[in-house]
């Protein structure tokens, strides 16, 4: 009777039915839920493409879909992925569900504003994917002019509009994450008590609010430049299509750090939870998340290294890009400090932030290589770009996603995932991963460009080994698909505090009620006390 | 604070602990906004600044073709705006409901002649053949190979004054709502947050205008006269 007085207790899934309930809520919890969904199909579609291109390249020759489609498949692959899955990602979702929590107020400041990205985004997703079953757009996700302006004939106008309005949906998140950070806080939280992850979704929102609307803008003038023959970027006319590149990276450089700042936040969490010890250096990791954020304003024109921009300017981007590594770099020590003399478990969360510390510094190493000018100039245009970036978002943004996913999952739905198969799916998407990208450095250092569906035979026996791995991978994504919903039904009743953590969202029940606590918190300890948890445990025996 | 599902009013909203929160909050939350909308102006004039820079004479002769008298005195009208919106803010500070309205309406009727007399401005550029993209386009004074620069003055002129006045067009949206809402007594000395927040969006639109008049109209004027 005791289990069944506790699964009746109101929370925010059994507080109101009906589809009404959910399509017109202002629940921050159903509205991360909403996101969840929705991102997913965005995930699994982008996947898809993905799969195609995959398969195209295990012959050289191109034998599967024209040179035509392909470029098309390349281009609709990285808006899914980049635009409509990762950018949304972990904000939307985690940052949504657990910010208000973790600063103990009762929902964001802007519910209904809240909502409204929801549907922006949808109504976004709709444009870009009317465009890809109208007959697909093969620009590339970077638009750049003026083929996207003059040559071009897919349909690049829906996919930019869907792009424009999904930056809505991010504006909007980005500022009431930032109204609700600074007006929202519970009795005692202050500035430097608040968990890692709301510091990362801080500077992630400053980077969404600031750098959103400069691609909004760039997309308008595209638009009109598309459809009322206006010149602003037209070499015909005196216009310059490398100000195009420079206002399209003003954004897009930046959205990176929108994409792994907030794994960064998860990768803090978990890695002191698991190691039962305060994270080393709060203050370093709080700020070091601010200064990417600025410094990432600052380094757009390393994607402009051979597009004609003056070697003086190169010779900046280069020197600012190396800056972005001083604070990435404190974070991967910091946590690594955190490790050390920890009581460390290796639950899946872990394993995920352990995946996504190996990974990003591949990525982030890499990374170096391609700021410096003369061995950019090498490798720009080929696998090897493909591969570093993939490590920083596929290695880094979803590992961080994945870990959060299965860190918070218990306090989101109140039921277990199979620990077993999770800890299964962390292996097999870290094997798989590896085996997808690191022959695709070796293939770019030997000269394989992207974005082409043929290559030289050569490089044959090292795209098979890519494919292999991304068919490795996939089945790493279909099971957390599989389990997570499985445990819906039929996972263990979740406790409050699974692992064990500090932090508000682990003080109240699982799932948490409607308007998030019964009382509202009273905060006395910094975030990670784990230093007087363990007392506490110990003189209660 | 306990759970107790209270009661909503639109001066304390159920995720608040104080009106004055919500109040700190929105206005806030509208300044923010207003950031990002220096942002997306920004990149315009980023756009600008780099092409004046570049073909400075065609540009001053494209600028010298609008007339500035209709700027100056459009500018004039959108000022007054301005200040009809604070007399409005300030009215329902005082909680003087009649006046709140009247003022808005003010607003308003300022708001629809500075666009009236934007769109005959339009409106002239097609009779004077300034529209970038069109095969008749010519701007007199300019040598034929400068004439696509001059398309990038126009081109920069349109896209500048038409996001402002969707700007304006949206803001008339905003006071149309604020009026029937208004009317409805729906503000008073304690709450006029709305009306309040709806003036910062009126005055940020104003004062981006206040960069557009010199920028597209006076600069290097009288090198060309």
């Amino acid at each position: 009777m005791i289990t069944a007085a506790a699964q009746e207790r109101e929370n925010y899934l059994n507080a109101s039915h009906g589809l009404k309930s959910w399509f017109l809520t202002k629940d921050h919890k159903r509205i991360g839920l909403l996101y969840l969904a929705t991102i997913t199909l965005f995930f699994f579609i982008g996947g898809a493409f993905a799969t195609l291109i995959r398969v195209e390249l295990l012959t050289p020759q191109g034998n599967l879909v024209s040179s035509e489609t392909y470029n098309k498949l390349f281009t609709m692959h990285g808006v899914m992925m980049i635009f409509f899955f990762l950018i949304p990602s972990i904000p939307a979702v985690l940052g949504n569900f657990f910010l208000p929590i973790m600063i103990g107020a009762r929902d964001l400041a802007f519910p209904k504003l809240n909502l409204l990205s929801w549907y922006l985004l949808v109504v976004g997703g709709m444009f870009s994917l009317y465009a890809m079953l109208a007959g697909g757009v093969d620009t590339g996700w970077t638009f750049y002019t003026p083929y996207s302006t003059t040559y071009s004939n897919g349909y690049v106008i829906a996919t930019a509009l869907g792009i424009f309005i999904a930056g809505f949906s991010s504006i909007l998140t980005g500022l009431n994450f930032i109204v609700t950070i600074h007006r929202m806080r519970a009795p005692g939280m202050t500035w430097f008590r608040m968990p890692l992850f709301v510091w990362a979704h801080y500077a992630t929102s400053l980077i969404q609010v600031l750098g959103t609307p400069v691609l909004a803008v760039t997309i308008v003038l595209l638009f009109l430049e598309r459809v009322f023959h206006l010149g602003i970027f037209d070499p015909a006319r005196g216009g310059d299509p490398v100000l195009f590149q420079h206002l399209f990276w003003f954004y897009s450089h930046p959205a990176v750090y929108i994409m792994v700042l907030p794994a960064m936040g998860v990768v803090s969490e978990v890695i002191s939870t698991f190691s039962r010890k305060a994270i080393f250096g709060y203050g370093f990791v709080a700020f070091s998340s601010v200064s990417i954020a600025v410094l990432g304003f600052l380094v757009w024109g390393h994607h402009l290294f051979v597009s004609g921009q003056s070697l003086f300017a190169g010779m900046v981007f280069s020197f600012l890009s190396y800056f972005v590594a001083i604070p990435s770099a404190i974070k991967v020590f910091n946590w690594t400090a955190t490790l050390y003399k920890g009581s460390i478990s290796f639950q899946t969360p872990m394993l995920y932030a352990l995946g996504f510390i190996g990974l990003f510094t591949m990525g982030g190493l890499t990374g170096l290589f391609v700021a410096a000018l003369g061995i950019d100039m090498h490798v720009t245009d080929t696998y090897f770009v493909v591969a570093h970036f993939h490590y920083i978002m596929v290695g880094g943004a979803i590992m961080g996603y994945m870990s959060g996913l299965h860190y918070w999952w218990p306090k989101m739905t109140g039921r277990m995932y199979p620990e077993a198969w999770a800890r299964l799916s962390a292996l097999v998407i870290f094997l798989g991963f590896n085996l997808t990208f690191f022959p695709q450095f070796i293939l770019g250092y030997l000269g394989m460009p992207r974005r082409y569906h043929l290559y030289p035979p050569e490089f044959q026996v090292l795209n098979v080994l890519s494919t292999a791995g991304a068919s490795v991978l996939a089945v790493g994504y279909l099971m957390p698909m599989i389990y997570f919903i499985w445990s819906l039904r039929y996972g263990k009743v979740a406790p409050v505090n699974p692992w064990g953590a500090t932090g508000l969202e682990w003080k109240t029940s699982s799932p948490p009620p409607v308007h998030n606590f019964d009382e509202t918190p009273v905060v006395t300890h910094d975030a990670y006390d784990y230093a007087s948890l363990m007392a506490e445990e110990v003189e209660v025996g | 604070m306990a759970d107790h599902a209270p009661t909503e009013t639109f001066a304390l909203r159920v995720q608040f602990d104080t009106e004055a929160q919500q109040k700190d909050a929105s206005t806030l939350g509208m300044w923010i906004f207003l950031v990002t909308e220096i942002m997306f102006f920004g990149g315009l004039f980023a756009v600008y600044t780099v092409y004046r820079s570049w073909y400075p004479n065609v540009f001053a002769i494209a600028s010298s073709s609008l007339n500035e008298i209709i700027g100056a005195l459009n500018t004039g009208v959108l000022l007054l705006s301005s200040f009809t919106m604070v007399m409005a803010v300030r009215a329902s500070q005082l909680g003087q409901q009649k006046m709140i309205v009247i003022f808005l309406i003010l607003t308003l009727l300022f708001g629809g002649i500075f666009l009236g007399v934007k769109a005959y401005e339009w409106n002239q550029k097609f009779e004077e053949h300034h529209i970038p993209g069109q095969a008749a386009f010519h701007l007199d004074g300019v040598l034929p190979e400068g004439q696509g620069h001059a398309q990038l003055f126009f081109s920069i002129y349109f896209a500048m004054t038409g996001l402002h006045a969707l700007h304006m067009v949206i803001g008339v949206g905003i006071l149309l709502t604020l009026i029937v809402q208004a009317r409805k007594g729906r503000f008073s000395a304690s709450y006029y947050t709305p009306v309040d927040v709806a003036g910062l969006y009126w005055h940020f639109v104003d004062i981006i205008w206040i960069f557009l008049f010199p920028l597209l109209y006076l600069i290097d004027r009288h090198l060309v006269k």
